[in-house]
Order: C-alpha cells, then sequence, then structure tokens
C-alpha cells in the first residue's frame, strides 16, 4: 500500500543509512586481510588508525548534516550551509592562524579552527540582525560578503606561510580524516551527544519557523529565540566536527537535500539527515582512499567533486521542473 | 462584551509612527473587518492585536489584561492568525500544513493525538479541503490554497480568527469562495477579524465595521450605519455615491465617474448619500 510506504519512508531511509555505514566501516576495516591472526601491528592499526578514522567520519559527517539542516530550515533556503554562511572560511582562516603563527601544533589549530567557526558565525549572526531579528536572505548575504572576505584573508596567509605550513594548511581547508584519533571522536563525540538532542528536540518548532515569523508568533513561538538557539548549537556542532577533520566541503549541504528528497517529507528532517550525512562521510572517506590505486586523496576532494556534482544536477532539475 | 481590545495603543515601525492612541474593540462573536486606504495602519493594528507586533506604548487588552502578560501559547489557544504572505515550505501537503496548525496544543515530545487528528479533519472538512488533503499545497489553485492557509489557522482551534488580507492576489471568484467561507466560520460561532481591500465585500460580510485614517478610528459600527458617503470620502480621498447592493440588501459604494482626488472645500458641498437607512 503506497500510504504505508509512505509513512515508513523515514524509518527506511533511517535503516538504510545504518547499513550503509556499517558495510563502509567494514569495507574500511577489511577484516578479511587479517585471516591469519592479528599480529601486534595490525591491533595497532585497526585500534589507533582505522577505528578512530571510521568513528570521526560517522560523528564529523552526522555532527556537519544536521548542522546543514537546520542551517536550510532557518534560513528557508536550499543554499544555507556552513560553505555557504562563512563558518567555513572563518574555521579556515583559525586553521590557517594557528598553523603559521602558532606552529600548528594539533590542539592549536582545532582550537584556533574552532574560535574561527564560532567568530565568524557570530559577527554574521550581528550584522544581519536588524531591529532585533534576522531575516533568512539577509543572513545567506550577509554569509556570502564574510564568506568572501575570509577567502581572501586565507589566500593571504597561504601566500605569507613557508611552505611546510601552507602545504598543511591547504590539506587543513580540504578536510581530510587522516589525522583522526580518539581525542578527535572524543571532542566531536562529546559535542554530538550534548547538542544533537536539543536540535531534535527543536524539530517542531522548527517546522513550524519555516512558516514565517509572523505565523510562527502566532501558534505561540518565540521566532528569534528560536532562530538564534539553533544556529547557536548548528554552529557549534559544525565548529568542532570542522576543527577535527577541516571543513569538509558540501556535506551540509547535500545531506539535508538528499534526506528531503528520500523520505518526501517536508521540514528539516533532522534525524535521516543526520545518519545520511555520516554514511556520506563514511563512504566519500572510502572512495578517497580506494577510488585511484595507490593514491589517496583528502575525504574533502572526493564530497566536493561528489557534492558540487550533485548541486549541478539539483540545479538542472529545479530548471526544468520550472522552480528557478 | 468583547474579549480583544486596543487600549491607547501606538504603533510604530522604527520610530515611524504608524498607529497612535488607538481604541478599539472587537466585539464577541463579530466578523469585524477593518478598512482604510493603504499605508493607513490595518495590517499593523491586526498584527499588534496578534501579539506579533509589540506596541511602542499602551496595549493589547484580551480578557481586559495585557496580552504580553499572556504566556505566547495560551494566546495561541485563543486567537488564531493568518498573516498577510506566509511562506509555503517546498512541496509540503495540505494534511502537513494544516498538521502544523495544531502547534500550541502540543507538547515538545507529545505525537499527534487522537483529538488534533480529529480537530485537523474538522478543519479540512470545514474549508472544503479533504479530498485534497494530499496534494502539494503550491498545485492548488489560488482559492484553494487560502482555504488550506486558513484551515491551518483554524487547526489552532481558537475561539479568535484573525485574517490578515485573505483575498488580495486572488481573483473575484477566489475572493469570494474565501469571504464565504469567513462567513460560515463567524456564522458557526466564531470572531473572525478580517483586513479588506474592497469597500463592499467589507459591507457585505462584515458585522461590525471598523474604518481607519492616518491610525486614527474614523468610525466603527454595522456596515449600514458606517459606510456613508461621508466617510468614504474622509477615509479613501474618494468621491462617491451609496446605493443598495441589489443582492445582499447592503451598502454599495458606486466611486463617482472620473472623480478627481477630493478637495476639502467640496467637502461641505457634497451631498451626503446615506442609504439602508
Amino acid at each position: 500500500m503506497t500510504s504505508a510506504l509512505h509513512r515508513l519512508r523515514p524509518a527506511l531511509v533511517c535503516l538504510a543509512c545504518v547499513v550503509l555505514g556499517v558495510v563502509a566501516a567494514l569495507l574500511t576495516l577489511n577484516l578479511g586481510q587479517f585471516s591469519g591472526g592479528l599480529t601486534q601491528a595490525d591491533v595497532f592499526v585497526i585500534n589507533q588508525l582505522l577505528l578512530p578514522r571510521i568513528f570521526t567520519a560517522v560523528l564529523a559527517g552526522a555532527a556537519l548534516a544536521i548542522a546543514g539542516a537546520v542551517f536550510q530550515s532557518v534560513t528557508r533556503n536550499p543554499l544555507g550551509s556552513p560553505d555557504v554562511l562563512g563558518f567555513t572560511q572563518g574555521a579556515s582562516t583559525g586553521a590557517l592562524v594557528g598553523i603559521t603563527a602558532f606552529g600548528g601544533g594539533v590542539v592549536a589549530v582545532a582550537a584556533f579552527a574552532w574560535i574561527g567557526a564560532v567568530g565568524s558565525a557570530v559577527a554574521v549572526y550581528l550584522t544581519a540582525r536588524r531591529g532585533g531579528v534576522t531575516g533568512g536572505v539577509k543572513l545567506i548575504l550577509v554569509g556570502i560578503g564574510v564568506a568572501t572576505i575570509l577567502s581572501g584573508v586565507n589566500e593571504y596567509l597561504i601566500t605569507r606561510a613557508n611552505i611546510i605550513d601552507a602545504a598543511a594548511a591547504s590539506l587543513w581547508i580540504t578536510g581530510s580524516l587522516d589525522g583522526s584519533s580518539w581525542t578527535s571522536v572524543t571532542l566531536i563525540g562529546v559535542a554530538v551527544a550534548l547538542l544533537v538532542p536539543v536540535l531534535v528536540l527543536c524539530s517542531r518548532p522548527l517546522r513550524v519557523l519555516e512558516l514565517g515569523d509572523d505565523l510562527a508568533t502566532g501558534v505561540g513561538l518565540s521566532a528569534e529565540t528560536l532562530r538564534v538557539l539553533t544556529l547557536a548549537v548548528a554552529v557549534l556542532l559544525a565548529a568542532s566536527a570542522a576543527s577535527q577533520t577541516g571543513p569538509v566541503a558540501f556535506v551540509a549541504l547535500c545531506a539535508p537535500h538528499l534526506a528531503r528528497r528520500l523520505t518526501r517529507r517536508t521540514g528539516p528532517n533532522l534525524v535521516p539527515t543526520l545518519l545520511l550525512g555520516a554514511a556520506l562521510m563514511q563512504w566519500a572517506d572510502y572512495l578517497s582512499q580506494h577510488a585511484i590505486p595507490d593514491r589517496e586523496l583528502p575525504v574533502g576532494v572526493v564530497t566536493g567533486v561528489l557534492g558540487g556534482g550533485y548541486l549541478v544536477f539539483l540545479l538542472a532539475h529545479q530548471r526544468k521542473i520550472g522552480r528557478i | 462584551m468583547s474579549r480583544l481590545a486596543t487600549k491607547q495603543l501606538t504603533l510604530a515601525y522604527d520610530r515611524r509612527e504608524v498607529v497612535r492612541d488607538l481604541d478599539v474593540e472587537i466585539p464577541d462573536r463579530s466578523f469585524t473587518v477593518i478598512i482604510g486606504a493603504n499605508g493607513c495602519g490595518k495590517s499593523t493594528l491586526l498584527r499588534a492585536l496578534a501579539r506579533v507586533l509589540k506596541p511602542a506604548r499602551g496595549t493589547v487588552l484580551l480578557d481586559g489584561k495585557a496580552i504580553s502578560d499572556y504566556p505566547s501559547r495560551q494566546v495561541a489557544r485563543v486567537i488564531g492568525l493568518l498573516p498577510q504572505s506566509p511562506i509555503t515550505p517546498d512541496g509540503i501537503t495540505v494534511l502537513e500544513l494544516v498538521s502544523r496548525g495544531r502547534f500550541p496544543h502540543q507538547g515538545a515530545l507529545r505525537r499527534e493525538s487522537a483529538e488534533d487528528r480529529a480537530v485537523i479533519e474538522r478543519c479540512l472538512a470545514e474549508t472544503g479541503l479533504t479530498e485534497l488533503k494530499d496534494r502539494p499545497v503550491a498545485e492548488l489553485s489560488g482559492g484553494q490554497r487560502q482555504r488550506a492557509w486558513i484551515a491551518m489557522a483554524l487547526a489552532q482551534d481558537t475561539e479568535l480568527l484573525l485574517l490578515d488580507e485573505p483575498t488580495t492576489y486572488l481573483d473575484l471568484a477566489h475572493q469570494i469562495e474565501v469571504l464565504d467561507l469567513c462567513a460560515r466560520l463567524h456564522e458557526a460561532g466564531r470572531t473572525v477579524v478580517a483586513v479588506l481591500h474592497d469597500l463592499n465585500q467589507a459591507a457585505r460580510y462584515a458585522s461590525h465595521l471598523i474604518a481607519l485614517r492616518g491610525g486614527e478610528v474614523l468610525a466603527a459600527g454595522p456596515p449600514d450605519r458606517v459606510i456613508t458617503a461621508d466617510l468614504v470620502e474622509r477615509t479613501f480621498g474618494l468621491r462617491a455615491r451609496i446605493i443598495e447592493d441589489p443582492e445582499s440588501r447592503t451598502p454599495l459604494v458606486i466611486p463617482a465617474f472620473r472623480a478627481g482626488p477630493a478637495s476639502t472645500a467640496a467637502d461641505d458641498a457634497l451631498p451626503s448619500e446615506v442609504t439602508g437607512k
């Protein structure tokens, strides 16, 4: 029955994402290669390299995706994502400062990236705010402006850096899971565990806010408070993920779109988006390691190429059905 | 009796005052229509009545108490609002849209209750949308779409319903479709407050009219007493004759042929034609 299928769709999408995620994890671990028993080196590779990498991919993908869903819902714009709103660039600026001025220690880079993302988000929000409210389009426009400025700053910082720092910075900006450690897993894990429930509880109010501020106020919501709260939580999540993996492009933009198409539901679709983001990131990472034999790519290259391609497809499709 | 009223209400955007020291009452169980020229503060007043716009001074009173003193959700169970240009999310169906009107009755964790579903079904039936409930709102005709939005506001299950220009951008047939729906809701016992542009429609459907000019009330009362040639000229700066609408027996405003802007000097000379009396 079609209506039963329609009702079950979100649950089925969630289940499929979990299955895809588990399959990707098993492929990454490639346990078959250890058929002759585990050596000490194998145990080290699994415990200290592969498992943290898998968990970082899952958590960062989930965090970026749910943040993207919130940005898109709150700005009422399908382009609302950390890449467009300038937070990604802010994280990069922070990381560059950490690498060039503070020697590029893992903790320093992560901390500066985090500060950069949150700082640029606060700047975008305060600039877009007028008379106590922020419209969706204003946030996007201000975000694009801030993103452009920060991209310029980033270019400048790279040209000023010595060659080793510049290489490290470029890799960081692309987004990579190579440096994943249990520390990264813990940091993103704590952010996800604390912040995701807040957003999930806001699902229903967010759905109402999508109908417009006046209407949301009419049904008893405090529109601007909800917007500030959810944006802040989403920025913290995205910043925490980006501080560990770098700003992996397009996951935050694509996962909510894909989730909406797959579940055929309106609204932020937070839980399916979250699971889809985790699966996407894992598969992007698997592809980045295996797409070109003997040559590992940063995961950001794969998500960038796939995500960019998806965006082009989406725009072309929307054009065909007359939406734009 | 009036559950909803304003006292010395002054409303402003930034620092530009749009409404000054306004005292109005919305009679209970009335179909109140607010009329006036563009920019006279009609929609501004409606937004303040729905506590969407905070007053610069003065208060909106609900049951004699400042509306801002109530928890917003509690107000949302008494007053339903359909704003002027709500946003239709991509791909949303009629049923999903109407369901969102149940928000003030739901907790953060509770799923849709049997009562929610019953109210939603009733609102769909009342607005004649039961057959269309699974259709995307974007694919409906203008009149159907507006009915879907009204159904959403209805799903709040409130005694008062505020509609900001519900007929704007609709063709004549769809305007009448929406106004007939409002009339039915009024007859079913609700207090309906609407901002309308068309005076003749206002005269036909309203039980109580409020005429605004420059943020002040020029007249308030039943249409056959409020709509006079004098009032139309003072409200809109338009010379007009008033005759009886042969269809509804309500006042019908016929603008003077090739009327220039009315001058204040002509005010005294102009005959005041009043009908319905």
